[in-house]
């Protein structure tokens, strides 16, 4: 068997249902949504074929302009937070025994697969002031009484983190269990700490996976659309919660796709930008 | 007592012990390669010295200071990998300069020191290629200089060079050896190829399951190994059995052999000749009995191959020399007690 | 350096475990509140799934769903996946990109997209417009998996084959598919335990007229909570438990998340 081009058109015949699918049911939608964001809206939650740039108008206005501010910001900060305990973490899993490296890759599986719905609902239990953690601060006599910490950005900014953290974990997997584990033990023979190891090598051999990670979770916790519904006050909606809300409960499609056409746009011109930069100080 | 010094080191895996009780002196300056068959536990070895894995028994000094359970980092070595782990985010110069940067010597002093070890290692100029661009021996010496870099006061090699093509190879043991020597630091190399260890060693350690068998120098060992599996490792050799007659004589394949002797209250043993110290004449006169079985002409070297009293026998000749036999003839064989050595069974 | 480490497992373990060990001290509660820690001992929420009828229906669409959608993902995965690794064919890849895009985009635009799209050609709300869009949503799922256990295929494997005379198709059944076979499995089990949880694509294409049980909590969580959603939460939990620590049991986990190879 050689690999070679494909010839005559049976060989093309494993290709035509996974594209066909592909096409008409991703390809198809997404387009169908560049043109519904054009569309003009009707009352009663119908719209018309048009040719407009009203929804997109809507953004320039300080409220979106907030949130959308808002929302880079809340992705950017819950990447980096789960990066920089993410890195650390996969590095000395991808060092332990295998058995271990199994239990935890399975307990990650199991909670990067929860429903964001039950990460929010476990959350909003364990910051209540009936069934939450307060009151085993109350217990162990650190606070008087139990209280709610929700509705707060922290608990926004805990829920999206717990819900990414796998899912770092998982990207990074890869790269750092292929790590030349003799490049660390090189660096401790030459004097440095198994921290600095850490420092010196490990984090800059991978910068690029790091970028590159950090680029997903930056995009993963852009897509949260419940947890700040679910436990933020509304002015830490995201663009996902209003487009879900313009979608659902406004019935204003247009709109809600006009929100979502300029979502994908942000967050690609940002992972350019990020590649870019990437790509500078690779050639310096 | 300065120098390294290994007493009773062990290590277990489990209930599997891959070093077992070594103990081993080696005195300052002093070129040392540790040899064996693969898994025998070189690199175990290797790794405990350098701290990169903690003995389950014994104690390691260096100079002497007990360093058994020191961090890997305090103990001021050089080590050469044998993936040799050059960092691929480093060029070639900030390779060679990662112990002093991390030692926080200042930037100029780094660079004199860079361009030194460039020098040496016969590479000018090449601080700022990448690592990636570098051919095999290339990439070798810059392990080595990286190593050398803050003038270790012990040099670890673990098979720096079973990378390298057969040319290369005998090119950088010859280079490695002057190096050290020009240095006189004390440096353990590990191989599993003997001739690497004849040629850059003061004294050969030849371990097996997980223990030295013998530590001497090249000719010592070669010439007067401690037991028939040094004997058999180390080049080639004729194992045959001993045992003494009646009359207290030692007879080899049924013949008296004079001038051989069994230790004192043994009756068996094995004899170890090295093939170019068999002696092939006619049959008879005390000679031992034996068959040509093959003959190979390797250009170099001849060997013949005989069947004697059920054993094979390897004589190897020069050119010059060459026996006047033929496949089938039956020859005599002699044995030289002087070149003989008698080994436990 | 060990303790530091411990420590440091420990942390990042405590912090995944709390809000769970909360809820399912939650799910066990006597009383129809939700107190921790919990106030009696009962497990009739549990039964509550399986005996309500509500709940038990969502818990059969979510399953009836999750098992038909997997299926469909690793229907457009693996054809597409042993092409690109069959064929020298550049091209394609774009559709190797296009199966790669749904997972990776942020969810809404991806639900957002297909409502638009059953919308337009008035199919919204129909079931299996659920499983297409499940399908398609999840197809990065085993396309990610299968692409890496077609690049750990040694060619000189299938060449031996084609040496003693096995054709193409004979390669796929005799070699390829048994080599690829735990990739199969474990790209139908991510897509399977993640679709079971989907909520927003679900919620977006078939929420008016099909209830899934992330969609029924979701439903739930505006008239109150309930022990009930904690305990389909620790279900949920359980199951994906189970179905990777099954794939863990009879495959390399390590390797099928990238692992180079199976040493250390
Ligand atoms: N981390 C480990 N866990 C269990 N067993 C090990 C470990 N490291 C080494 N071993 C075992 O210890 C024995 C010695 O291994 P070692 O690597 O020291 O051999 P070696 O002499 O260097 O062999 P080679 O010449 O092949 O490199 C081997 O049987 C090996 O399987
Ligand atoms: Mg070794």
């Amino acid at each position: 068997m050689r690999r070679e081009p494909p010839q005559r058109l049976a060989d093309y015949g494993p290709l035509f249902f996974p594209a066909g699918m592909l096409t008409v049911f991703f390809v198809v939608p997404f387009a169908t949504m560049i043109a519904v964001s054009f569309f003009q809206r009707e009352q009663g939650g119908f719209y018309t074929a048009a040719f407009v740039f009203d929804n997109y108008a809507r953004f320039l206005s300080l409220f979106f302009g907030k949130v959308l501010g808002f929302s880079l910001f809340l992705a950017v900060a819950v990447a980096v937070a789960c990066v920089v305990i993410g890195i650390p973490f996969t590095y000395l899993l991808s060092r332990s025994p295998r058995k271990i490296q199994i239990v935890w890759l399975v307990a990650l599986l199991s909670i990067l697969s929860l429903s964001e719905v039950m990460i929010g609902f476990a959350w909003s239990t364990l910051f209540s002031r009936t069934a939450g953690i307060t009151n085993l601060f109350v217990w162990l006599g650190l606070m008087v009484q139990p209280q709610a910490l929700t509705p707060s950005f922290g608990a926004v900014m805990t829920a999206m983190t717990y819900q990414a953290f796998p899912y770092t974990v998982l990207v990074l997997y890869p790269a750092l269990v292929r790590l030349d584990p003799t490049l660390t033990e090189a660096a401790r023979t030459l004097g440095a700490s198994p921290v600095k190891a850490f420092f010196t090598v490990v984090v800059p051999a991978l910068r690029n996976t790091i970028l590159a990670t950090l680029i997903m979770v930056f995009i993963f916790a852009l897509g949260s659309y419940l947890l700040p519904q679910l436990l933020g006050r509304p002015q830490h909606w995201t663009l996902s919660v209003l487009i879900t809300d313009q979608a659902i409960y406004q019935s204003n499609m247009p709109f809600a796709a006009a929100m979502a056409v300029f979502l994908v746009l942000v967050s690609l011109a940002l992972v350019g930008l990020a590649l870019y930069a990437g790509q500078q100080r690779q050639a310096k | 007592m300065s120098g390294l010094n290994l007493s009773h080191v062990t290590k277990q895996f489990g209930n599997f012990t891959a070093v077992n009780d070594v103990s081993l002196s080696v005195p300052d300056g002093t070129f040392v390669c540790l040899l064996g068959p693969s898994g025998c536990g070189k690199t175990t070895l290797m790794r405990m010295i350098a701290g990169l894995d903690l003995p389950t028994g014994g104690s390691i000094e260096l100079g002497g200071a007990d360093i058994t359970t020191v961090p890997t980092h305090r103990r001021e070595l050089g080590m050469v990998f044998q993936s040799l782990a050059l960092f691929p985010h480093l060029t070639v110069g900030e390779n060679i300069a990662y112990s002093l940067r991390i030692r926080g010597t200042p930037k100029d002093a780094q660079k004199k020191r860079v361009d030194e070890l460039l020098a040496m290692i016969h590479l000018p100029g090449f601080a700022d290629r990448s690592v990636a661009k570098l051919s095999g021996g290339q990439r070798q010496r810059v392990a080595i200089a990286r190593a050398l870099a803050i003038s270790p006061k012990l040099f670890l090699l673990d098979e720096p060079l079973s990378a390298l093509d057969a040319k290369l190879r005998e090119a950088m043991q010859v280079e490695l050896r002057q190096l050290q020597q020009r240095l006189g630091i004390t440096t353990i190399v590990v191989t599993h190829d003997q001739r690497e260890a004849m040629t850059m060693a003061d004294t050969v350690v030849v371990m097996n399951g997980g223990e030295i068998r013998q530590a001497a120098a090249p000719v010592d060992i070669y010439r007067r190994p401690a037991d028939s599996f040094v004997a058999d490792f180390i080049g080639q050799t004729n194992l045959l059995p001993v045992e003494a007659d009646s009359a207290g004589r030692a007879s080899v394949l049924g013949e008296v052999v004079e001038g051989i002797a069994l230790p004192a209250g043994t009756a068996k043993g094995l004899l170890s000749v090295r093939p170019e110290d068999v002696q092939l004449t006619a049959p008879g006169h005390g000679a031992i009995a034996g068959t040509v079985t093959f003959i190979r002409d390797l250009g170099g070297a001849i060997e013949t191959f005989m069947e004697a009293g059920g054993a094979q026998v390897i004589a190897v000749s020069a050119p010059r020399n060459r026996p006047d036999v033929s496949v089938g003839q039956s020859v005599g064989i002699r044995l030289d007690p002087a070149t003989s050595v008698v080994l436990a069974r | 350096m060990t303790a530091l480490r411990r420590l440091f497992f420990f942390v990042v373990g405590l912090f995944l475990a709390l809000p769970l060990i909360v809820v399912a001290g939650v799910s066990i509660n006597a009383r129809q509140t939700l107190a921790f820690p919990p106030q009696g001992f009962s497990l009739s929420w549990y039964g509550q799934i399986f005996t309500n009828a509500e709940w038990r229906n969502a818990l059969i669409a979510s399953l009836t769903l999750a098992a038909s959608s997997a299926l469909l993902a690793l229907l457009i995965a693996l054809p597409l996946a042993w092409f690109l690794w069959r064929r020298i064919a550049p091209w394609a890849n774009i559709f190797q990109l296009l199966g790669v895009a749904p997972f990776t985009l942020p969810p809404v635009i991806t639900a957002l997209g297909l409502l638009t799209f059953w919308a337009t050609t008035g199919f919204y709300g129909q079931p299996w417009t659920a499983v297409i869009s499940h399908g398609i949503f999840f197809v990065t799922l085993p396309l990610v998996t299968l692409s890496l256990g077609f690049s750990a295929i040694d060619r000189s494997l299938v060449e031996a084959a084609a040496t003693m005379g096995a054709d193409d198709r004979t390669v796929f059944r005799t070699v390829v598919l048994p080599l690829i076979l735990p990739y199969l499995v474990s790209g139908y089990a991510f897509a399977f335990v993640l679709s079971l949880n989907e909520y927003i694509v679900a919620y977006m294409t078939v929420g008016f007229t099909m209830e899934t049980l992330p969609i029924k909590i979701f439903n739930a969580l505006r008239y109150g909570y309930t022990p009930t959603m904690a305990a389909v939460t620790v279900l949920f939990l359980v199951i994906a438990a189970v179905v990777f620590g099954l794939v863990a049991r009879f495959g390399d986990l390590p390797k099928l998340l990238g692992a180079m190879s199976d040493e250390r």
